[in-house]
């Protein structure tokens, strides 16, 4: 059991540690990695598994039993029409990261095409695609998302596509400059030496070693996606049917009693924060493990 | 030599060649004007400091220089009777890691971080060779072991990382070789690795381009690195080929001051007598307007003559060999250092 078995495993264990395996390694050594991370699956689960876990129906109210304090038979209370706010929590957070994933996929596939052609065809195509990353980021983010809401329309897929286009020229812009810094890098010159071009350069040998930086800004766009589903709720622009369980949306409707009632807007204001800081940490921890100058 | 037509036996010839960086009222002139041909299987030095413009004229003569910092001024770079500067960039990147290849100074560098070798090591074999996948994997163990790597099949899915710097630049070399082209380019190879990896690596050097046949072209300011490996060098200084001769006679009869200057400043074990002489002053700011010799003000033989115009690059006067220098005033041509130098360097 010690000795022949030991050995072996040591050996396996240094071969195949790339660039992925060694990332993994060193998030596993940063608490705010851990934390995050934990964060994130709580909120993970809790959206797969809601139906299982809310002891209510999110949408279903009863006047008779508004406005009741936490207890043991309602978690976080009632709100007005009397729905139960912990089943409405559970039950918003597959919205929510719903929204946040959908909109960072977006963001990060049509960011990512454009600031590939920036970066690597340079030239005219570089100039316009930048003056339009540069016009797009002169526009406050919720203000743009505002716009593209009541032009698309209140769904959670508009409203994705919303807080995706703000996002777009943002990983665009990050994209880009990867890829600049890149095209003098040694072994890009290398590659070139020996007759590497074209898409094999672009595809084998730039977009890996360019992609570090983007993916930790997905991460901790994920996090302004919750926040900006969240004001979009908040100012009305959420899902049209108001029994559909948002948390910004349930913050909207309880800040006028919140003199009578703190809890209801207390549980939805923790959720966000949560979700938010979530995604940060573990932000903060990939960029650590990514950083190149790090690894060893 | 500057106007001559270049010679039909020669693997590649070099005429005219001429690169600046930056435009507008910032201009720097790296290389300005060289010529020299290579034979078929020789091993070329190009000796200089740094800012010489040694690794710049090599890296035009690759067509990797940095666009649009960079412009090839005026020349040609004829390898094989074409005109490298013509081909469109679909017909340069065919031709290299074919035809040419090149070695990078830094092997911690040069290599892809996020691919195992053996993706780095066959996908040379498939651009140029059309192998299929399974036969550049067969070649890529081959070469491996040719550049002795131990073990090297299990090795293929390792990454850079894991290995040494002195590993990683045979990695790079056999690359550089997967295809056997007709020239290699070596800059600074050895710079970055320690002393005991640098006879390794050039001893690797040498005799994979003689089994070859390979022509070398080996960039470095060091002189003891091209003594045992050169047949002929070229001395840059300020952009210019200031001379050019077989080693045996640079060595043994230096004419520009230049060289001698270089020769001087080497330390020996076997004299203790006598300090080092360094050469004065500084290289000059190519981003001014030289007029004469860039060397002029550093140099101990120098002539009013030499701060009016710049002397062509010429035989030397009583020189056996082939021997150029471009020098109004040269020196004598005395053994600065005893026999057998070159190869007590070169061990």
């Amino acid at each position: 059991m010690t000795g022949a078995a030991v050995s072996q495993p040591v050996e396996q264990q240094e071969r195949s540690v790339g660039l992925w395996g060694d990332a993994l390694r060193r998030m596993r050594g940063s608490p705010a990695a851990i934390i995050g991370g934990a964060i994130i699956i709580f909120f993970v689960l809790m959206a797969i598994f809601a139906p299982f876990i809310a002891p209510y129906d999110p949408t279903r109210g009863d006047l008779g039993s508004s406005y009741l304090p936490p207890s043991g038979e309602h978690f976080f209370g009632t709100n007005v029409q009397g729905q139960d706010v912990f089943s409405r929590i559970i039950f918003g957070s597959r919205l929510t990261l719903g929204i946040a994933v959908m909109s960072v996929t977006i963001g990060v596939t049509v960011g990512s095409v454009l600031g590939a052609l920036a970066g690597y065809f340079r030239g005219w195509i570089d100039a316009t695609i930048m003056r339009g990353v540069d016009i797009m980021l002169s526009i406050p983010g919720l203000l743009l998302a505002i716009a593209v809401v009541s032009w698309l329309g209140r769904g959670a897929v508009q409203i994705a596509i919303a807080i995706a286009i703000v996002n777009v020229p943002i990983f665009a812009r990050i994209l880009r400059g990867s890829l600049l810094a890149l095209r003098d890098a040694d072994y890009v010159i290398a590659a070139k030496s020996v007759g590497v071009g074209g898409p094999a350069l672009l595809l084998r040998h730039m977009l890996p070693n360019a992609i570090g930086p983007l993916i930790v800004q997905a991460t901790l766009a994920l996090a302004t996606a919750v926040v900006d589903a969240a004001a979009l709720g908040f100012l009305g622009l959420g899902p049209p049917d108001p029994r559909t369980p948002e948390w910004g949306a349930m913050l909207s409707d309880t800040y006028r009693y919140l003199t009578d009632a703190v809890h209801l807007a207390f549980f939805p204001g923790i959720a966000i924060v949560l979700a938010v800081l979530g995604f940060n940490l573990l932000g903060d921890g990939m960029r650590e493990a990514l950083d190149p100058k790090l690894r060893r | 030599m500057s106007r001559t037509a270049p010679d039909p036996e020669a693997l590649l010839s070099v005429r005219d060649l001429e690169v600046t960086f930056g435009s507008g009222d910032r201009v720097v002139h790296a290389v300005n004007g060289i010529s020299y041909d290579l034979a078929p299987g020789e091993t070329l030095g190009i000796v200089g400091e740094s800012g010489c413009g040694k690794s710049v004229s090599s890296l035009a003569i690759m067509r990797l220089l940095p666009k649009p910092a960079a412009r090839v001024r005026s020349g040609s770079v004829i390898l094989e009777g074409q005109d490298l500067l013509d081909l469109s960039d679909e017909e340069m990147r065919r031709i290299r890691g074919d035809q040419m290849a090149m070695i990078f100074q830094d092997p911690m560098t040069s290599l892809n971080p996020v691919l195992p070798i053996e993706r780095q090591l066959t996908e040379v074999l498939e651009t140029h060779r059309k192998l299929k996948r399974s036969g550049a994997v067969d070649r890529a163990v081959e070469l491996l072991e040719l550049v002795g790597i131990p073990a090297a099949k299990n090795r293929l899915r390792d990454y850079p990382h894991q290995f040494s710097g002195g590993m990683r630049q045979r990695v790079m070399i056999a690359i550089a070789l997967a295809c056997d082209p007709q020239l290699l380019i070596a800059d600074e190879p050895t710079t970055a690795l320690d002393v005991t990896i640098q006879a390794q690596i050039l001893e690797l050097m040498r005799t994979a381009v003689t089994e070859r046949g390979t022509a070398l072209i080996l960039i470095t300011h060091d002189l003891g690195v091209v003594a045992g490996m050169a047949q002929r060098i070229n001395v840059m200084y300020a952009g210019h080929i200031v001379e050019r001769a077989t080693t045996d006679e640079l060595y043994g009869r230096p004419r520009h001051p230049y060289t001698v200057g270089l020769l001087r400043s080497i330390p020996r074990l076997d004299e203790g007598r006598g300090e080092l002489v360094p050469i004065q002053g500084q290289p000059p700011d190519l981003s001014r307007q030289i007029i004469g010799c860039p060397f002029a003000d550093r140099c101990f033989n120098v002539l009013d003559r030499c701060r009016e115009e710049m002397p062509p690059l010429e035989q030397a006067p009583s020189a056996a060999d082939e021997h150029l220098v471009a020098c109004w005033n040269p020196a004598e041509g005395e053994r600065l250092v005893p026999s057998g130098f070159e190869s007590e360097l070169a061990s």
